[in-house]
């Protein structure tokens, strides 16, 4: 675990779940799988305290627990998966792209809460749009029940792992924590409900956290008159379907730049329909014939066979191999080396890397030094396969700009913090004169009274903040544009790694 | 020869002795082997650091422009708003209440942030191991009194019973009107804390049916049997 990923964890953890969750997740992560008791006395924390907080983050699949042969559980952190917590922002973006705004906010509701019923998930989102519309209209439970199943069928949420129906005899001892599993047939299945109604408002004068109380209420009363029809059954964001359509997203691209948009087109068709018959990790799609193409292309467009096959014999001569001939049956077949493609789109990250960081000059350099590489070995290189000396020299360019990545991420974190706290008085104040605002206007106060009040904040101060909003907006841009780097390095480097 | 004082220079590199006060009268004898560290003889050394490295130094180079664009608008807009929902989910684990040097009496009137969140969540207990549950009475409605930390409770027992009884005596007092507001909050908030001159309180083990421990951080003790009105 380096020390740059370590900073980062501590950081997110720190943002989204507090100082105590940090502290038991912080010491996870530097001592690696221990029980509770030892947690206790690293953390210094109170043991209901070190108890919570191992609720919530395994609640949030950011610690998973285990049972020892001696009957106790060892709890160990997922520092990769508390890295992704910087890429929230980037799923539930896409899932608003592929799906509208009731697969954005299912998505978002299952990554604010972890894991949740497909029942919950449902009320949840529709309340949240109903507040959207228009007074009188109200969201039906059967739309977002309809998106939710898109979600399922299409690998972007999958079941979580239930608690085993074993018979207890008399004699055994409960076991000190259940063994999780699921097969993975049974991961995007989704359980016959008959989900009926409508989103709820929230009481308009209410205080906000009452409101919340009394919606609440009446989801937990519903909830405890009855059991919920899908008791048991919880659902959660499949990253790793959001990282494969990142990288088919990023791969389209690529094409598009490089040669055309039809040729990016044809491409995107073949990994729509690999979707879910590649393995992940896997280096290249399945073969696929250029008849079965054809007939798969978007129904907007209207090429010619003969062109089809042209714009595949294009793909598969380009030096950038991203699309490989693998057979003549079927009019050709042909796949989409998806390792090869990675190779090069982590190779072009790298280079705009130097190039910004260290000027134009140097960026030609690298540039040199990789094709010279790549020349030398060209003749020992196999198809679809990338001779190990460089791959590894690729590879250790690629792990240290990554760690480079988490670190500016950190640093980036720190910064944004550090401007909040400098300027904490400032902001409070801002607060507090909104809301002054806010309850004046609701009562109705004349604009001059309300002019009174703006006033407060002299115009100096007015400055301060919008250069504060400014910086914060950059930085918090930036981190997200960081990630998307992240992700590409990383992805190369999965890889290469999983490759036999 | 008179030497002019030298201002004390908190960073100056450690071992550097004080024959080398003062500029241009050489480099000054080490501690350490110089040749070692690699510096040769007549080396122009960087200068002595005068105070740390800036903590957020200057960009040698312009950095690239950020991609702007509804996409990343957006997006950025998603960042802040999950930051700022997140803070208020039952997830974002609080630190007790600091420890009040008196009473207030705005302190009956505050609604305290919650410190452990009154908004309520139930983890599916089981999933969960065993020994993450805490055991908590089930709250009732009406006023919540702490509990005093369990490591406290042989030593204190008398004292925090004799005080609980107390307290239910003043409850008796309480207008309808704060009543009515607690049937509401039937999950409890903390208000009473701060009336106490005690430590943070946290959950206590007691056996009970497992309740909503999550918010249940100050239930009403039930297992005292009640003692009569004697007044203490």
């Amino acid at each position: 675990m380096t020390q740059a990923e370590l900073r980062l964890c501590s950081l997110l953890l720190q943002e989204h779940f507090g100082e105590i969750v940090e502290k038991v997740g912080n010491s996870l992560l530097r001592t690696g799988p221990r029980p509770l008791r030892l947690l206790v006395g690293d953390t210094g924390l109170l043991p209901d305290q070190v108890k919570k907080a191992l609720c919530v983050l395994i609640q949030h699949n950011l610690v998973r627990y285990e049972v020892q042969p001696r009957g106790s559980v060892e709890y160990e952190a997922r520092s990769e998966r508390i890295l992704r917590i910087l890429r929230y922002p980037r799923y539930i973006y896409t899932a608003k792209t592929l799906y509208g705004d009731p697969g954005e906010l299912l998505v978002e509701e299952l990554l604010l809460h972890g894991h949740l019923p497909m029942s919950c998930a449902v009320a949840r989102v529709a309340d949240r749009l109903t507040e959207t519309m228009e007074d009188g209209k109200t969201m039906d439970y059967t739309e977002v029940s309809s998106t939710f199943v898109r979600l399922a069928d299409t690998h972007f949420i999958q079941r979580c792992p239930i608690v085993p129906e074993s018979p207890q005899s008399a004699k055994a001892l409960p076991r000190s924590a259940p063994a999780l599993a699921i097969d993975e047939k049974d991961m995007y299945i989704v359980p016959r409900l008959n989900l009926v109604g409508k989103g709820k408002r929230r009481h308009s004068c209410d205080k906000e956290e009452e409101g919340e109380h009394k919606t609440k209420r009446q989801k937990q009363d519903g909830g405890s008159s009855e059991t919920p029809p899908d008791d048991g059954i919880y659902w959660q964001v499949n990253l790793e379907r959001f990282h494969q359509h990142f990288r088919d997203q990023a791969l389209v691209s690529a094409v598009a730049s490089r040669m055309d948009q039809t040729s990016s087109e044809v491409v995107r068709t073949m990994l729509r329909m690999s979707e879910v018959t590649t393995a992940s990790g896997a280096s290249h799609t399945q073969p696929l014939s250029s008849n079965e193409i054809f007939r798969s292309l978007p129904s907007g467009y209207n090429i010619g066979k003969q062109v089809l096959d042209q714009y595949l014999a294009l793909l598969a001569d380009d030096p950038l191999e991203f699309v490989g001939k693998s057979g003549d049956s079927g009019g050709g077949t042909y796949t989409v080396n998806l390792h090869k493609a990675l190779v090069s789109l982590a190779t072009a990250t790298l280079e705009s890397i130097v190039e910004e960081r260290f000027g134009s000059r140097c960026a030609r350099i690298f540039r040199l030094l990789l094709r010279k590489k790549h020349l030398e070995q060209k003749q020992v290189e196999d198809f679809a396969m990338i001779p190990a000396k460089e791959a590894k020299d690729m590879l250790y360019r690629m792990l240290s700009e990554n760690l480079v990545s988490l670190q500016s991420v950190a640093n980036l974190m720190e910064r944004r913090q550090h401007e909040m706290r400098e300027n904490k008085r400032l902001l409070e104040k801002s607060q507090r004169v909104e809301a002054i605002l806010a309850s004046m206007q609701a009562t109705g106060a004349e604009a001059a009274q309300l002019h009174e009040v703006e006033e407060m904040i002299t115009g100096p101060e007015r400055q301060q903040l919008e250069t504060l909003k400014h910086n914060v907006n950059k930085i918090d841009a930036s981190e997200n544009q960081v990630d998307e780097t992240i992700f590409v390095l990383e992805s190369f480097i999965e890889s290469t790694t999983k490759r036999p | 020869m008179e030497v002019s004082p030298c201002l004390p220079c908190p960073q100056r590199p450690p071992g550097l002795s004080m024959a080398g006060r003062g500029r241009g009268r050489g480099r000054g004898q080490m501690t350490f082997n110089v040749e070692a560290v690699g510096i040769g003889k007549g080396d122009a050394l960087p200068p002595p650091t005068l105070q740390p490295s800036p903590l957020f130094p200057a960009l040698e180079r312009r950095a690239a422009p950020l991609p702007g664009g509804e996409e990343g608008e957006y997006m950025l807009a998603l960042k802040q708003e999950l930051r700022r929902a997140m803070r208020g989910l039952p997830y974002f684990v609080k630190p007790g209440a600091p420890r009040r040097d008196i009473e207030r009496y705005s302190d009956k009137y505050q609604l305290s942030n919650p410190v452990d969140s009154a908004i309520d969540w139930n983890p599916d207990w089981r999933r969960l191991p065993r020994e993450l549950k805490i055991r908590v009475r089930r709250l009732r409605k009406g006023r919540t009194t702490p509990l005093v930390p369990k490591q406290h409770v042989a030593l204190d027992k008398e004292e925090t019973i004799k005080k609980l009884e107390s307290l239910e005596k003043k409850e008796e007092e309480v207008t309808s009107e704060e009543e009515e507001e607690k049937e509401e909050e039937e999950e409890g908030k903390e208000e009473e804390e701060e009336e106490y001159d005690e430590e943070e309180h946290e959950e206590v083990e007691r056996g009970a049916p497992w309740g909503c421990w999550w918010v249940g951080d100050i239930p009403r003790c039930h297992c005292v049997p009640p003692c009569p009105p004697t007044g203490d």
